[in-house]
């Protein structure tokens, strides 16, 4: 399959351009051009006015005929400290949703962790789980773990294969996909079965959250993505349900790399930004140590966890772990509180999918208000302290 | 010791947006810019040399115009630069694009190999696990800080979600860095001098001995189909008033959606 303007039709009128993801469209002799950048994704059919661009041969769709084998959707289940990540539980939510769909079973690969919590996998949705409890897995090796996911995916042949888009998965997954010589799509926000090929669409977010791309793995399989911690709903939780669990081992499997310490950064609120359901982030406006004191207040009146703008952590009025934006931490909390932060697409691109963006700035102008769901502008110092006040008093009367 | 620092020449991701009405990317103007943790990568390779002796070589894939990224890789401190460069490389997804690299990167020889944590535009922190595991070496990612090396051994921190982890890993080992890890120097005025006269060793497809069927846009299995604008969110609204009524505003309606 590739695309061609047919020269015949173009008007030069250049408007194709800039709708190339891949910068492969270039003016020649008046007329559009696509080089050899293109990835043949169609973005620009539909934007040409003169329908001069075309799609040369229409993409197969026998890849569920030519991968009859490939059958069921796999989840690998993260644990942490032996207990199963929170991730995980979304994982199945979105896999049981996908297996259903193509009339398939789930798995589950749960790796250092005991029998029990391979049974809250089942309650939550999977129908089995290959559970390998050998204690070598308690440390994260990239070596161990994509030995141990390759081999069930090796034998288990599933079509789709999900995981986490923690730093565990989007560390050992890559190399998995690279063995199977397969697709692998980073930090989906959203994934659907296309009626027609039964191929998984994979939305993510791309150019730092600027766009979201649509990606297809139609050629190879399994296809396989990792999915970004917090979007995807868990499923139904059944005490009743019953499933396989399948001991493993894998006896024979060497980490190169070894785990020699695990450190605790442990801060004052020491909630995970990542799981936590209300941050509250304080930006250059917090004006130093005393702004992020208010700020813990209300993080701790709700129950949440405090987060930080760039300007702020090089400020050096809290630590970098709490760092949210592109060269920190992204989160996607229910409820996100942007205190004196301007909203610099940097930070924007760490938090912007959160439910709800409330934004207290000084400046009506600051770019954070583009994307708050409610806008105060006003003095944190003035409206964080009442509003925690307010809300110590309602948690107080029930 | 050999190093070996992966670049990757990016749009300034910061000045791109996509016009939500045409669905295209407005990139007018916006400048090239070496991968801001690949500075990172570079500078941690340039203070080994500077510690304990290496040679230092920067590698990027794509087209001719980012050899400037290369040179200016000289100018903070690299010693070689290697564009690897061929049409055939175009439209390459992440498998493909650690194919070719590690294609290169066996054929230069390396005893640690950088690479930065993502590329702020693909963003997808796949290039460097995939190039480790095309490789056949132990790779670390997230490194905020390397605590030595010695007898063939490196001791990392890898950066976790609730503190960090000590790794050590023998070499040649792939490592992946985040911004913690170092502040990178600007370039010397030798640096310029020497990026200016510096011969970009070029290698295409033939140099790394491929299989010409996993290269670019026929090796990669994931398609991009479409791209379109992120949403917006429904239902804004500024809260008026003075401080108390701002605030007991902003309570009701969080009440009112269940959220408080
Ligand atoms: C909108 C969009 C979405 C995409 N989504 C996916 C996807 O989900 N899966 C997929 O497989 N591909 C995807 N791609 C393709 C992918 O962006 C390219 O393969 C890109 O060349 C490498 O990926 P990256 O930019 O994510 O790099 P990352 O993997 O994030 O880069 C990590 C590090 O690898 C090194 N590196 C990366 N590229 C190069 C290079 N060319 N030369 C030297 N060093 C390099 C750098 O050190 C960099 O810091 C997507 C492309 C677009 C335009």
């Amino acid at each position: 399959m590739s695309i061609i303007v047919r020269q015949d039709k173009c008007t030069g009128c250049e408007t194709c351009v800039d709708s190339c993801p891949f910068d492969a469209i270039e003016m020649r002799d008046g007329r559009a051009f696509i080089n050899e950048y293109c990835n043949a994704c169609t973005t620009c059919l539909p934007v040409c006015p003169e329908g001069a661009i075309i799609e040369t041969e229409p993409a197969a769709s026998d890849s569920a005929r030519k991968f009859a084998d490939y059958k069921d959707v796999l989840v690998f289940a993260e644990q942490r400290e032996g207990r199963v990540a929170p991730v995980s539980l979304e994982l199945l939510g979105a896999g049981r949703r996908l297996a259903d769909e193509l009339g398939s079973q789930l798995l589950a690969v749960l790796l250092g962790a005991d029998e029990s919590e391979a049974g809250e996998l089942v309650k939550w949705g999977a129908d089995r789980v290959y559970l390998c409890s050998d204690p070598v897995f308690g440390k994260f090796n990239d070596d161990t773990y994509a030995g141990a996911l390759l081999r069930i995916i090796e034998e288990q042949k599933p079509s789709i294969v999900l995981a986490g888009a923690t730093p565990v998965g989007r560390s050992f997954i890559p190399r998995v996909a690279a063995r199977l010589r397969t697709g692998l799509t980073a930090d989906c926000t959203s994934l659907e079965i296309d009626g027609e090929t039964g191929n998984l669409v994979q939305i993510r977010p791309a150019f730092g959250g600027n766009i979201m791309a649509s990606i297809l793995c139609p050629d190879y399989r399994p296809q396989m993505a990792t999915v970004r911690p917090r979007v995807m709903k868990r499923g139904q939780y059944d005490a009743g349900r019953t499933g396989e669990i399948i001991h493993t081992d894998f006896k024979d499997l060497n980490s190169r790399t070894k785990v020699v310490e695990t450190v605790k950064e442990v801060s004052e609120v020491s909630v995970n930004l990542h799981e936590a359901d209300i941050i509250v982030s304080g930006g250059r406006g917090a004006g130093g140590e005393k702004g992020f004191k208010i700020l813990r207040e209300l993080a701790e009146a709700l129950g949440g966890a405090v987060g930080a703008s760039r300007a702020a952590v090089d400020e050096g009025w809290i630590p970098y772990s709490h760092q949210v934006g592109q060269t920190g931490k992204t989160v996607n909390p229910k409820i996100y509180f942007a205190c004196g932060i301007s909203g610099a697409v940097q930070h924007l691109v760490g938090m912007q999918s959160s439910d709800i963006i409330i934004a207290v700035n000084k400046n009506p102008d600051a770019p954070i208000f583009n994307v708050a769901t409610y806008g105060i502008v006003g003095d944190m110092f003035e409206i964080v302290p009442m509003l925690t006040a307010k809300i110590k008093e309602l948690k107080g009367q029930q | 010791m050999n190093i070996i620092v992966c670049i990757k020449q990016v749009p300034d991701t910061a000045e791109i947006k996509i016009n939500p009405e045409t669905n295209t990317l407005m990139r007018e103007g916006v400048p090239s810019i070496i991968n801001p943790f690949d500075l990172h990568a570079l500078e941690a390779a340039v203070r080994i040399k500077e510690d304990l002796g290496a040679r230092v070589t920067a590698l990027t894939m794509g087209p001719p115009q980012a050899e400037s990224s290369l040179r200016e890789a000289i100018s903070m401190g690299a010693d070689d630069a290697v564009l690897l460069s061929d049409r055939a490389f175009a439209g390459s997804d992440t498998w493909a694009t650690s194919y070719a690299l590690a294609g290169a990167i066996r054929k230069l020889g390396a005893d640690i190999v950088f690479c930065g944590k993502q590329a702020i535009d693909g963003d997808t922190a796949q290039v460097g696990p995939e190039t480790a595991e095309f490789l056949d070496i132990p790779h670390v990612s997230y490194v905020r800080n390397i605590e030595w090396i010695r007898d063939n051994t490196i001791r990392v921190q890898r950066l976790m979600d609730e503190g960090y982890d000590v790794v050590e890993s023998p070499l040649p080992v792939l490592l992946t860095v985040v911004k913690e890890l170092n502040q990178p120097r600007m370039p010397s005025l030798k640096g310029k001098m020497a990026a200016k006269k510096a011969q970009i060793r070029m290698m295409g497809k033939a140099d790394i001995e491929a299989d010409e069927d996993s290269l670019g846009l026929k090796g990669s299995p994931t398609k991009v189909k479409s791209i379109f604008a992120p949403e917006t969110k429904a239902g804004r609204m500024m809260i008026e008033g003075g401080p108390e009524e701002q605030v007991d505003i902003l309570i009701k309606e969080l009440r009112k959606i269940k959220c408080l």
